[in-house]
């Protein structure tokens, strides 16, 4: 079959490493299902909306499968809230769709620039898995291609071990063609939010351990560059969906309205200087200062879940070398781990803003889904000379303390590493090979990271 | 524009451009009938629309290189809806590759008749109608490419600069009538006609960015328009080129 690529530069959001790829993108279901049924021996990855940070959904080696342009919704459910749609659909669009009429998401990631797929690929946790898990768990089925079996309807009762390979399979089992997903009844869509100062790390610990219990979403901003007395100093910002009677006046008579600021645009690559450590410890000192103690402040979802999704590109700010993320959980036992990577994350002022810390509730049968009850602490970390080195010590310390690495994040670490942060890894490489004997489905991680048999 | 009907025909649908413009016109309330030459497609675009927009939308076949068939739809069209459509917007298009429309006959002609002589064949017809009634609007996609002859596209850009004076003339005619007609000439969009070709990036729209500047486009009322807006100054900076110096060109 004669297919229409385009070469496009690719790399994850970090921009880290860009690599060619060719691109083919379908639009319509019979474009996909005669590249998938012709699809031969070119190995290919599919791709979402790229927000995965690393080399996730890039295949240099093969093809790269767009998959964003067969974003249909196929049905909703007015009475159950739930949703059909294709594996295309951004979680933004369903915000714009559904809001309005009073349903928000079950669980979102800090930007709704992500594909459902995407969102299941990576099983993707948001400020409410405390208490609520992963997106796998409001999915009650979906729809999967796999190059042995063709369509296969999965979940969580049927054929279910498809269905726990496939969350957090980061595309390897096959390509997500739908999922029918259960979404959340909300009376407005504001957030009813306390701010709260924590001055170490202590602090912040204790406080998560005895209340996060007593909000739906739960996250802490964290100061990475404050040491000593005042290492892991935090902000924390807990609420919850506001009942209408919450809302202020004006707001009440339409609790799904809210005006949108138009984004803004990161248009050039900032030149390398801009965010300098001085730079970074003014915005880190000022937050800390600026969030007081605050109750019951009323925003709007955008700006509590979304507050970067106000400036598109923003990646661009880290320049032309890009940046990698780094998102680590440690379970509840290795807290001193946190500390140490606190500490040295301090020490030698790496990491820059924009470092998050959560609590996680339990984890779920998904065989590379990553939340294991703990501590997870996500940051930035612009790319400099000794970067591997550095991310290697990260690896070390959380390897030391029984931890785990996000692959929707990683870019760097190795196979040993990776096989023993998850021990699902061998069941995983069983069900790929049963699933996709040839070995099609392949990307630049799964390669770097042995995932694949 | 007074539209009193809020109805409308999207001609080629399955265009990645028809598909944002259905979209627009349904988040204003539109029912919509969306036509093409796969209706299996066309039920999937159909669903997405009314699950995201409440409203009705339905499908039909149409090809619109057969012309005999033009007159059947318009009947399907206004039974559909029970009544005249508002308006339709003409988004069926082809471009082959150049060399390959100047080698074979076939392919010229196949890109004449889909980007014109459908247009003309089915619009007529729906000018006709609209002109009875005394309301509607037309609009189709032309292109910047029917502004100037190129070497690199210029058997496309003859369908198009055919397709653009068409409407013009269409436009003089309906106007006593008070119908609108609206031709929409595109820069560069992100769709499948182009998937695979080095456009520069800062030109060239999304299907979505472009919909919804074509519709508020066709809202207003407006006659002519380039999308993006600033596409306007290219091709007058284009069409300023004297010929002996155009002629010597690589563009
Ligand atoms: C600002 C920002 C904040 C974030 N915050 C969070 C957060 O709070 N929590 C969290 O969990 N994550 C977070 N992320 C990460 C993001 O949610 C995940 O990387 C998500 O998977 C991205 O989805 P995508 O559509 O962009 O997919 P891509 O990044 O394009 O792909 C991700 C994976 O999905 C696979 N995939 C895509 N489509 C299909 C398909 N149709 N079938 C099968 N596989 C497919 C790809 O192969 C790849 O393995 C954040 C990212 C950003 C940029
Ligand atoms: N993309 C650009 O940069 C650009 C620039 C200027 C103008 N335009 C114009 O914009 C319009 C929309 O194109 P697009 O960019 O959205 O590309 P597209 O997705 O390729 O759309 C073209 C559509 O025309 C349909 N079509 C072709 N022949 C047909 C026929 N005989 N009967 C019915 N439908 C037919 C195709 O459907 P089938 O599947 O049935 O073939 C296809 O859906 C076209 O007129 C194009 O010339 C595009």
């Amino acid at each position: 079959m004669l297919l229409n690529t385009a070469s496009k530069t690719l790399s994850g959001w970090g921009r880290y490493h860009p690599k060619d790829c060719a691109v083919f993108r379908p639009e319509r279901n019979s474009e996909l299902k005669s590249f998938l049924e012709a699809s031969g021996d070119q190995s290919f990855i599919p791709r979402g909306l790229g927000r995965s940070y690393g080399d996730t959904a890039v295949n240099e080696a093969g093809l790269v499968l767009d998959m964003c342009r067969l974003n249909r919704m196929r049905h909703f459910d007015e009475t159950t809230g739930i949703l059909d749609c294709e594996g295309g659909v951004s979680l933004a669009e369903i915000l714009e769709t559904f809001v309005p009429r009073g349903w928000f998401l079950p669980v979102t990631p800090g930007t709704k620039f992500v594909t459902v797929a995407g969102a299941i690929a990576n099983d993707v946790h948001g400020k409410n898995h405390h208490g609520d898990g992963t997106f796998a768990r409001f999915v009650h089925s979906l729809e999967l291609w796999t190059p042995a079996l063709g369509v296969v309807t999965c979940s969580p009762s049927e054929n279910s071990e498809i269905f726990w390979a496939t969350v957090g399979g980061i595309g390897l089992t096959g390509v997500i063609l739908s999922a029918k997903i259960q979404l959340r009844a909300v009376e407005s869509a504001y957030v009813k939010v306390d701010y709260q100062r924590c001055p170490h790390l202590d602090a912040v610990l204790e406080e998560m351990e005895s209340r996060d219990r007593d909000y739906l979403y739960s996250v802490a901003w964290i100061d990475c560059l404050a040491k000593r007395a005042h290492l892991g100093r935090s902000i924390l910002m807990r609420g919850a969906h506001a009942r209408v009677r919450d809302l202020p006046r004006r707001h009440e008579e339409k609790p799904y309205k809210f005006s949108r600021r138009p984004p803004l645009a990161v248009p050039i690559d900032f030149p390398g200087f801009v965010l300098n450590n001085l730079s970074i410890k003014t915005f880190n000192t000022l937050f800390y200062r600026i969030n007081r103690n605050r109750q019951e402040v009323i925003t709007n979802y955008e700006s509590y879940f979304y507050p970067l999704d106000g400036i598109h590109d923003w990646n661009r700010m880290y320049g032309r070398r890009g940046f990698i993320q780094y998102q680590a959980a440690f379970p509840f036992e290795g807290r001193m781990g946190l500390v140490s990577m606190l500490e040295m994350l301090s020490e030698q002022k790496r990491a820059s803003f924009l470092a998050v810390l959560k609590c996680f509730g339990p984890s779920n049968p998904g065989l590379l889904s990553y939340p294991m009850p703990g501590y997870t602490l996500a940051l930035d970390i612009p790319c400099k000379p000794g970067i591997e080195e550095f991310t290697r010590e990260l690896d070390r310390i959380l390897l030391d303390h029984g931890g785990r690495l996000y692959l929707a994040k990683d870019s760097l670490t190795d196979s040993a590493t990776f096989a023993a942060m998850y021990p699902g890894v061998e069941a995983f490489r069983e069900q790929c090979a049963l699933l996709d004997p040839q070995g099609l489905l392949s990307s630049a991680q799964a390669r770097r990271l042995h995932l694949i048999k | 524009m007074l539209i009193s009907r809020k109805t409308v025909v999207i001609a080629g649908a399955l265009s990645s451009v028809g598909r944002a413009i259905a979209d627009q016109f349904a988040r204003r309330g539109f029912s919509i009938l969306l036509a093409g030459r796969d209706v299996d497609e066309l039920k999937c675009l159909a669903d997405d629309i009314k699950v995201r927009h409440e409203v009705s939308c339905s499908v039909r076949f149409f090809d619109a290189l057969d012309f005999a068939s033009h007159g059947g739809f318009l009947d399907q069209c206004v039974e559909s809806f029970g009544n005249t459509p508002g308006g339709v917007v003409y988004c069926a298009g082809y471009m082959a590759d150049q060399e390959l429309a100047q080698m074979d006959f076939a392919t010229a002609k196949r890109t004449l008749d889909t980007n014109l002589s459908g247009a003309v064949s089915l619009l007529e017809k729906f000018a006709a109608l609209f002109e009875e009634c005394g309301s509607g609007f037309i609009a189709a996609l032309s292109s910047v490419a029917g502004d100037r002859g190129r070497k690199s596209n210029y058997i496309y850009g003859a369908a198009k600069a055919g397709l653009t004076a068409y409407l013009s003339g269409l436009r003089n005619r309906l106007y006593s009538a008070n119908v609108q007609v609206i031709t929409i000439k595109p820069g560069f969009m992100d769709t499948a006609m182009t998937w695979g070709m080095p456009l520069p990036a800062p030109l060239t729209a999304s299907p979505e960015a472009a919909a919804k500047a074509m519709v508020k486009a066709i809202l207003r009322g407006a006659n002519v328009i380039y999308v993006p807006f600033f596409w306007r100054w290219i091709m007058m900076i284009i069409r300023y080129i004297p010929e002996w110096q155009f002629k010597k060109m690589n563009i």
